[in-house]
C-alpha cells in the first residue's frame, strides 16, 4: 500500500515531464513528440487504475504522499501533499482515461499541422496541471492547479492564433476565468484568516465551529470561482468563444474535464456548503439558471461545435444543480460528470471526425445525410446522442434521471426546471443529428466526405462503448456508497412525487423534444444559409443570450473610457504639474533645455549644495 | 575587527571589485571588446563572491558578515555594513542581475553619446553602489550612498537610450533630489535625536533602532515623512510616480532593468529597514494612508498599462501596480504580508527584467516601441515569443511561477488585517491578466504581418541572458522556501521591534474565548 502511494506523484510528473520535453527540446523532439505525448497520460492512467485497487483493497483508506512545503511563513503553511481519495479517483480515472483516448484520436486529428508536437506538449501540460487540482489536498495548491488549467486552456483555445479570433477567444477565456479565480483567491484568504489553514483537512475542521456568515461568504466565493471555470451564468461568455481551440480540446478540456472542475470544487468543499443554505441555494440557482441558458443557446446555433458548447454548460449546468442540493445529490452530480464525460467527449470527437470529412466546415447547414459516407462516426455518435438526451438504459438516462429526481425532492420548481431542460436537450440534440447526419445533401461543392482512419475512429468505439454502458457505475447503489466516505451519506427524506412517475415525465418530455424536432425539421426544407425571419428567442439565442453585449456594456466600455481618461489625467494632470514646476524652477522650458545640456556642472552643484547644507545642518545643530 | 586572523571584509569586497572594475574599464582602449568582456567577467567573480556569502549565511543569525570603522566621528558617522535576510536577497538580485544586463547590452551602448566603455563603467559602479546601499547598517552612510547611486543612474539614462533620453534623465533627477533632500532633513534630525541621547550622536542603525522608543510623538513623525516621501518617489508610488515612465522607455533595456529591478527596490528595502526600524510609531500612525496610496498605486499603474501603446512605458506602468502590492505588505504589519514583500522585491526584479530584456531584444529587431507596430511575431520567432510569454505570465503572477508567491503572502498578510485593501488589491489580478495578454495578443498573435515576416528568433547570446531568469522563476514558484527562510526571521524581528504580531485565526480565537 506504502508503495503504490509513493508512486502518486508519478501520475502527474509523468505528463509534466513530457509537457517540459515536448515545449523546450523544441524542433528535435518533432519526430516522435506525439508518441511520447501520448504514452505519459497512458502511463499515469496505468498507476491511477493500480491506486484505484489498492484504495478500493485497503478499505477505502485514501492514500497520501507529503511531496514538499510550498510555503511556510509562520502560520502560513501551505505543504504539497497529494490524497487519493475517493472522489479524487474517479477525476484521476477520467482525466487520465478519457485524456489517453483524446491523445490517440489527436495523432490523427493534427496529423497535417506543422505544430503537432507542440500541441502535445500544451495536451501534457494541461493532464498535468488537471491532475494536481484533483489530486493536491490544500486550496492553495488546488489553485495551482486551477490556473494551470487556465493557461492550458488559454494556450490550447490559442493553437491557431494566426487567426485573430482564436486570439481573441484565447484571451477572453483567460480573463473570464481570472474574474472568478479572484473568488477563489479570496476564498483562500479568508480560509487563512478564519481557520489559520487553507488545507482541505484544516479548513473542514475549522468549519464546524465556523459562523453561518463566515460559510455563506466562503460558499459564495467558491461559487465565483467555480462558475468561472465551468462556464456558469454569469461567467459563462467565454465557453462558446473556447471553441476556436481545434476539437480535442473541445473534447478534453471544454467538455469533459476542466469545465467540470467547479462542480469538483463544490463537491469537494461540501463541509463549507453544509453549513450554509444561502450558499447552497446560490448553487441551485446557478445550476438551473445556466441548465436552462446553455439549452436554449444550443437549440439556435448552426456551428455544430457551438451547439455541443452550449449543451456543455447545459450539463454542467445539471451537475451544479445536484451539486447544491448537498449530500443527497453530490453522488449524482458526479456521476452525471463521469457519463458526460464519456458522452461528451464522444459527441465533441464525431463532430471532429466529421469536421475532418468536410473540410474542418463546422456549419451544419451544409452537412446533411452523412450517415453513409461516415458510418463509424455515425454509429458511435448516434451512441453519443442517445445517450446525452437520457434513453433509457444508456448513462446518460442514468445520471440526469437521479438528477432530476433529487431537483424535484428539493423544491417543485426546480424539479421542473430540470425537467423541461431534460426536454429542450433532447429538442436540439435530435436538430443536431437531423443536420448532420440525416436529411439531405447540402454539401459544398469541393466537399468530398470520407471516414476517418482508425486511430480516430477506434477511440470514439471505445467512448460509444462508455456512453452506453456507463450507467453500471450506479449498479448496486456503487457510485453512491462509494463516494460516501467523502461527502456523507444523504438524509432519507419524503419524495415528493414517486421516482417512477419522474421517470415517466422525463421520458415523455424528452419524446417530446425529439417529435417537435422532427416535425420542424421534416416540414421545413433546411436552407444552407441561416434563416434571418426568426422568432425575438432564436435572435436572442444566436446571439448567446446577450452575454457578451451585457458584460461589454456593463465592463468593457466603461472599463476603456475609464483607462483612457486616466491616461489623460497621468499625463496632463500628473504629469503636468510636475512638468509645469520643473519649469517654475528653471524659469522657462528653454531654461530647461539648457539646463540639461549644461547639466553636469548643475548636478555637481547640487550635490554640494546637498552636502554642504547636511555638514552646515549638522556644525549648526553641534554649536547649539 | 575580528579576533581570528581569517576575517575576510566580504561586504567590502563586493562593494569595492565592481567600483574598482568601473575604472578600469574607463581607461580599456575603446573600440574593442576588451571593456564588455571584462565588465562581464568581472560582475561573474562578483556574482560568485556573492553566492559564498549567500552559502555561510546563517538565516537565523542577525546581521552577519559585519565591518564597522569609526568615520565621521563628530557626527557619529560610521563605515558599518553587514546583511540580514532582506539585505542579503537584495544583494543576490543585485549580483544576478549585473551580468544579466551585462550580457545583454552587448551593443545597445554603442549609439550613445559617450563609448560604450562609459556605460559598462557606469553599470559596474552602480553595482557596487547599490550593494553598499543594501549593507549599509549606518544611516549616514546609507544616506551617502542612496544619493551616489544618482551619479551612475543619471548618465544611463541621460547618455544612452532614445530620443528623448535626456528629457526622462532630469526628470527623474528632479523628483530623486527632492525625495533627497527630504531625506537630508530626517538625516539630520535624526542626529539631533541621537545627540542629545545618553550614548551621544551615532548613526548606527542598532543605536537608533534603541532610540526609536524615546523620540517623541511628533519628532518621529516628521523624521517618518523625510524618510517615507524619499522611498516613495524612489519605489513610485501614485502620485509621484510619473517619472518612471519615460526613464524606462527612454533609457537602454538594460538600463531600465538596473532601475526598476534594482534602484526602484531601495526603496521598499529603505521603508521596511528605516522606516519602519527608526520609526515605529510613526509607521502606525501613517498606516492608513499609506494602505490607501498604496491599493491606488496597485489599480490605477494597472489601468494605466492597460491604456498604454508603448510596450516599455506599460511595463513600467505594470511596475508601479506591484510596487503597490510591496508596500501594502509592508504596511499590513503582519509576517505573512513583510516576507510577502521583501520575496515580492526580488521576484518582481527578476520578473520584471527577463520582460524588459525580451521586450529590448524584440523592439531592436523591428526599431519600434509601439505595440500596434507588431503582429504575428509568435510564427517567426517562436522561441522569443515563448520567453516573452512567460514573463508576462510570471508579470501576472500565474501560480507555478515565482511572483505568484510572493503576491499570495502579501495579499493573505493584508487580509488577516484589512480586508477591504486585499480585496481592492485582489482586483489588480484580472487587470493584469488584461495588461499582458492584451500585449501578447496585439504583438505575438494575429497574423503575420510585411514587417514581422522575417524578425530573427533569439540570437545565443540572448537565450544565455534570458535562461537564468527563466530558471529563477520557474524554480522558486515551485520551491521558494530557501528564500522565505532567509527573510522569516529578519521579519520576526523587525515586527518585535516595531510591537505587531500576527492576528489569531479568527474562528479558532473564538473557540479559545469560549472555552475560558
Amino acid at each position: 500500500m506504502d508503495s503504490i502511494s509513493s508512486l502518486l506523484a508519478l501520475i502527474i510528473a509523468i505528463p509534466a515531464a513530457s509537457a517540459a520535453v515536448l515545449l523546450v527540446g523544441g524542433r528535435w523532439t518533432d519526430r516522435w513528440g506525439h508518441v511520447l505525448g501520448t504514452l505519459a497520460p497512458i502511463a499515469s492512467f496505468v498507476i491511477a487504475v493500480l491506486a484505484f485497487l489498492d484504495l478500493q483493497a485497503g478499505g477505502g483508506e485514501p492514500l497520501q504522499q507529503h511531496l514538499f512545503t510550498w510555503i511556510d511563513v509562520n502560520s502560513f503553511q501551505v505543504d504539497f501533499d497529494l490524497l487519493f481519495d475517493q472522489l479524487s479517483a474517479l477525476f484521476v480515472l477520467l482525466i487520465t482515461g478519457v485524456g489517453s483516448l483524446i491523445h490517440v484520436y489527436s495523432i490523427g486529428y493534427m496529423a497535417a499541422d506543422p505544430r503537432r508536437r507542440r500541441f502535445f506538449g500544451y495536451l501534457n501540460l494541461f493532464v498535468a496541471a488537471m491532475l494536481t487540482l484533483v489530486l493536491a489536498d490544500d486550496y492553495l495548491a488546488v489553485f495551482l492547479g486551477w490556473e494551470g488549467v487556465g493557461l492550458a486552456s488559454y494556450l490550447l483555445i490559442g493553437f491557431w492564433q494566426y487567426k485573430d479570433s482564436a486570439a481573441v477567444a484565447a484571451k477572453k477565456a483567460f480573463v473570464v476565468n481570472r474574474v472568478g479565480d479572484v473568488g477563489m483567491a479570496l476564498a483562500i484568504m479568508l480560509m487563512f484568516a478564519s481557520f489559520g489553514s487553507t488545507s482541505f483537512a484544516g479548513v473542514a475542521e475549522g468549519m464546524e465551529s465556523a459562523s453561518a456568515a463566515l460559510a455563506t461568504a466562503l460558499g459564495l466565493l467558491l461559487l465565483l470561482g467555480a462558475a468561472g471555470k465551468s462556464a456558469q451564468v454569469p461567467l459563462q461568455s467565454w465557453l462558446l468563444d473556447a471553441m476556436e481551440g481545434p476539437t480535442p480540446v473541445s473534447a478534453l478540456i471544454h467538455a469533459a474535464t476542466m469545465v467540470t472542475a467547479g462542480v469538483y470544487l463544490v463537491t469537494r468543499s461540501h463541509f463549507v456548503y453544509a453549513e450554509t443554505e444561502v450558499a447552497q441555494t446560490a448553487v441551485v440557482i446557478v445550476g438551473l439558471v445556466t441548465l436552462l441558458w446553455g439549452a436554449v443557446i444550443g437549440c439556435a446555433k448552426d456551428d455544430i461545435k457551438k451547439a455541443l458548447a452550449g449543451s456543455t454548460m447545459s450539463q454542467i449546468g445539471y451537475m451544479m444543480l445536484a451539486a447544491g442540493i448537498g449530500p443527497a445529490g453530490y453522488a449524482f452530480a458526479i456521476f452525471h460528470l463521469l457519463t458526460h464525460g464519456f458522452f461528451k467527449a464522444n459527441l465533441f470527437l464525431g463532430a471532429g471526425s466529421v469536421m475532418h470529412a468536410m473540410n474542418d466546415d463546422v456549419n451544419m447547414r451544409r452537412y446533411g445525410a452523412l450517415r453513409a459516407a461516415l458510418p463509424i462516426t455515425f454509429i458511435t455518435f448516434a451512441c453519443g446522442y442517445l445517450a446525452i438526451i437520457g434513453f433509457p438504459g444508456l448513462a446518460g438516462f442514468w445520471s440526469k434521471d437521479r438528477i432530476i429526481e433529487a431537483a424535484f425532492n428539493e423544491n417543485v420548481y426546480i424539479g421542473v426546471g430540470a425537467l423541461i431542460g431534460a426536454g429542450i436537450t433532447a429538442f436540439y440534440m435530435t436538430r443536431l443529428m437531423i443536420m448532420t447526419f440525416l436529411s439531405e445533401k447540402r454539401w459544398q461543392r469541393d466537399v468530398h466526405p470520407h471516414e476517418s482512419p482508425l486511430v480516430m475512429t477506434a477511440p470514439l468505439v471505445v467512448l460509444a462503448a462508455g456512453s452506453v454502458v456507463g450507467g453500471a457505475l450506479l449498479l448496486n447503489n456503487w457510485i453512491v456508497e462509494w463516494l460516501e466516505p467523502v461527502v456523507g451519506v444523504e438524509e432519507h427524506h419524503e419524495a415528493l412525487l414517486s421516482p417512477l412517475l419522474i421517470t415517466l415525465l422525463v421520458l415523455a418530455m424528452v419524446a417530446a423534444g425529439i417529435v417537435v424536432a422532427f416535425l420542424i425539421y421534416r416540414r421545413d426544407k433546411i436552407s444552407p444559409e441561416a434563416p434571418t425571419r426568426v422568432s425575438l428567442l432564436t435572435r436572442a439565442a444566436r446571439a448567446d443570450l446577450y452575454g457578451d453585449a451585457v458584460n461589454e456594456a456593463a465592463f468593457m466600455r466603461p472599463g476603456q473610457q475609464l483607462t483612457r481618461s486616466l491616461v489623460q489625467v497621468d499625463n496632463r494632470g500628473v504629469d503636468g504639474a510636475v512638468n509645469g514646476l520643473a519649469a517654475l524652477v528653471g524659469g522657462t522650458s528653454g531654461r530647461v533645455r539648457r539646463w540639461q545640456t549644461g547639466f553636469v556642472r548643475t548636478y555637481a552643484l547640487s550635490m554640494l549644495a546637498g552636502s554642504a547644507l547636511l555638514v552646515l545642518g549638522l556644525l549648526a545643530v553641534r554649536l547649539a | 575587527m575580528s579576533g581570528s586572523g581569517t576575517f575576510i571584509p566580504w561586504l567590502t569586497i563586493l562593494v569595492a571589485l565592481p567600483l574598482l572594475g568601473a575604472v578600469a574599464v574607463v581607461v580599456m582602449p575603446r573600440g574593442s571588446s576588451l571593456a564588455r568582456a571584462f565588465a562581464l567577467g568581472l560582475s561573474a567573480v562578483v556574482l560568485a563572491l556573492s553566492l559564498v556569502v549567500a552559502v555561510q549565511f546563517d538565516a537565523g543569525g542577525g546581521f552577519q558578515f559585519v565591518e564597522e570603522y569609526d568615520w565621521i566621528p563628530a557626527f557619529g558617522a560610521h563605515y558599518a555594513v553587514g546583511l540580514d535576510g532582506l539585505g542579503l536577497l537584495l544583494v543576490l538580485l543585485t549580483t544576478i542581475l549585473t551580468p544579466v544586463v551585462i550580457l545583454s547590452s552587448w551593443r545597445d551602448a554603442d549609439e550613445g553619446r559617450w563609448s560604450s566603455n562609459a556605460f559598462f563603467a557606469w553599470v559596474l559602479a552602480l553595482e557596487g553602489l547599490a550593494i553598499g546601499v543594501f549593507a549599509a547598517t549606518d544611516v549616514f552612510l546609507f544616506y551617502v550612498l542612496f544619493e551616489a547611486t544618482l551619479v551612475p543612474i543619471y548618465f544611463l539614462i541621460g547618455g544612452f537610450g532614445s530620443a528623448r533620453r535626456s528629457y526622462a534623465a532630469v526628470k527623474f533627477l528632479l523628483y530623486s533630489l527632492v525625495g533627497g533632500l527630504l531625506m537630508l532633513a530626517s538625516v539630520v534630525g535624526l542626529y539631533v535625536v541621537s545627540a542629545d541621547s545618553a550614548g551621544g550622536p551615532s548613526y548606527r542603525l542598532e543605536d537608533l533602532m534603541a532610540l526609536s522608543g524615546d523620540m517623541g510623538t511628533a519628532t518621529g513623525r516628521w523624521l517618518f515623512l523625510g524618510f517615507f516621501i524619499a522611498f516613495a518617489v524612489k519605489a513610485p508610488m501614485w502620485p509621484v510616480h510619473t517619472w518612471l515612465p519615460d526613464a524606462a522607455s527612454e533609457a537602454t533595456p538594460g538600463t531600465s532593468v538596473l532601475l526598476v529591478s534594482v534602484l526602484d527596490k531601495i526603496g521598499t528595502f529603505g521603508m521596511m529597514r528605516f522606516c519602519l526600524g527608526l520609526f515605529p510609531e510613526a509607521s502606525r500612525w501613517a498606516t492608513p494612508v499609506v494602505m490607501t496610496l498604496a491599493v491606488i498605486s496597485v489599480l490605477y499603474g494597472a489601468l494605466l498599462a492597460i491604456g498604454q501603446n508603448d510596450i516599455r512605458r506599460l511595463i513600467a506602468y505594470t511596475s508601479i501596480s506591484h510596487f503597490g502590492f510591496m508596500v501594502l505588505g509592508i504596511f499590513a504589519f503582519t509576517s505573512q504580508g513583510q516576507v510577502g514583500s521583501a520575496l515580492y522585491m526580488f521576484n518582481h526584479g527578476v520578473s520584471t527584467a527577463a520582460l524588459f530584456l525580451v521586450t529590448g531584444f524584440l523592439i531592436s529587431r523591428r526599431g519600434s516601441k509601439l505595440i500596434t507596430d507588431y503582429g504575428g511575431v509568435e510564427r517567426a520567432a517562436p522561441m522569443l515569443a515563448g520567453i516573452f510569454l512567460v514573463a508576462g505570465l510570471s508579470s501576472l503572477s500565474l501560480p507555478g511561477l515565482a511572483p505568484f508567491v510572493s503576491e499570495f503572502l502579501v495579499l493573505s498578510g493584508t487580509f488577516t488585517t484589512s480586508v477591504l485593501a486585499a480585496v481592492l488589491a485582489t482586483l489588480g489580478m484580472v487587470l493584469a491578466a488584461v495588461y499582458i495578454l492584451l500585449m501578447y495578443q496585439q504583438t505575438m498573435t494575429g497574423p503575420v504581418r510585411e514587417s514581422t515576416r522575417h524578425l530573427p528568433d533569439l540570437r545565443p547570446r540572448e537565450l544565455a541572458a534570458l535562461a537564468p531568469l527563466v530558471a529563477l522563476i520557474v524554480a522558486l514558484g515551485f520551491f521558494p522556501k530557501p528564500a522565505l527562510d532567509v527573510v522569516n526571521p529578519t521579519v520576526d524581528r523587525l515586527l518585535e521591534h516595531v510591537g505587531a504580531s500576527d492576528p489569531d485565526p479568527t474562528v479558532a480565537a473564538e473557540e479559545e474565548g469560549s472555552s475560558q
